[in-house]
């Protein structure tokens, strides 16, 4: 049941998000510090999620597999493959990893 | 006219170029929510009714790591708070009749805000937005289904390496972001604090203390800004 709050209120706030910026004057969030934070909330949260996903389980820090697929798909990036590219060649090095790593 | 038809199909092309790639990557989506432990309604309902992909698997993440619900949310919400910006920009360009903001807002996302600012007119932007965003939804919500009945019929998605598919779809969208000392700054101290709170905060809530990284860093900038700044105006 938890999980369906979640995600009902994840869905009723990311809708609103969107609509809002449709519906408000653009002067109303064209203030340079709103425009900045707003640039670098995303950058700040996407950081910490990868890092936790590449390297916790719960709430411990663990060093497996998956850090090798994230060199991968940094080197994908780095080599400027499309997305899909991206995110198999992760895929791909941690099933190849961990079939190594017995 | 001809020509006019000839960038028409252009934009209709990139269009749809996006649509493909990136729907296609609902299918890691829904078998990471499936990995996660969500049903497939539940998996289905976060693709039919947030479409924003990565408030989708921040969530899913969340979840599956123990997370309180609301904190997940809440995460999940504030990386989807830049599509406020997005729209902002795109209210602007499309100019669309107030009848049609409600129906056009669940599109204002990464991709679309990216092909439609691209375009030089408002007629090719109001094509690129409309065929990006139709084509993503369709795929993208297909591709959760078949993701989500996938991963029930292969069962261990992690012996397949598919949880390293909501990382990388992560620093996929983080890569073209970093493009100043700033960013790169941001990212590493979310990353100490993400990484570093983890063992002692309750999951979910590190993510959220991560972005405070944000503005410290804006704040910190601004002071070392402003120590620079005023002795040049006592000379003057």
């Amino acid at each position: 049941m938890s999980v369906w709050i979640a995600i009902l209120a994840t869905a009723a706030g990311c809708y609103f998000a969107k609509l809002l910026g449709l519906l408000v004057p653009a002067t109303a969030l064209e203030r340079p510090l709103v425009q900045k934070l707003a640039a670098l909330l995303p950058v700040a949260l996407l950081a910490a999620l990868t890092a936790q996903q590449t390297f916790a389980t719960g709430q411990h820090l663990v060093l497996d597999a998956r850090a090798a697929g994230l060199v991968a798909a940094a080197v994908a990036l780095v080599l400027r493959a499309p997305f899909l590219v991206v995110v198999g060649a992760a895929v791909a090095v941690t099933a190849g990893a961990r079939v190594l790593g017995g | 006219m001809r020509s006019r038809a000839k960038t028409d199909s252009a934009v209709v092309g990139d269009a749809l170029g996006v649509g493909f790639a990136v729907g296609l990557s609902g299918f890691a989506f829904g078998v990471t929510s499936a990995g996660a432990g969500l049903t497939l309604a539940q998996t289905c309902a976060l693709s039919l009714l947030v479409f924003t992909g990565a408030s989708q698997f921040a969530l899913v993440g969340a979840l599956a790591a123990g997370g309180n619900p609301l904190a997940a949310a809440a995460g999940a919400f504030f990386l989807g708070v830049r599509n406020t910006f997005y729209g902002l920009r795109l209210s602007q360009l499309l100019a669309l009749p107030r009848l049609v903001r409600p129906l056009a807002a669940q599109a204002v996302i990464d991709e679309t805000a990216a092909v439609a600012l691209a375009q030089p007119t408002r007629r090719r932007a109001r094509i690129g937005f409309t065929v990006t965003g139709l084509t993503l939804y369709v795929l993208w919500n297909l591709t959760t289904l078949l993701g989500a009945l996938g991963a029930e019929a292969i069962g261990d998605t992690n012996a397949w390496g598919l949880d390293a598919a909501g990382p990388a779809v992560f620093l996929a969208l983080l890569g073209p972001m970093l493009r100043t000392a700033t960013e790169r700054l941001v990212a590493g101290l979310a990353v100490l604090l993400g990484l570093g709170l983890l063992p002692v905060l309750p999951g979910g809530v590190t993510v959220l203390v991560a972005a405070l990284a944000a503005p410290l860093v804006l704040f910190l900038k601004g002071r070392g800004e402003r120590r620079t700044h005023i002795p040049k105006e006592d000379v003057r």
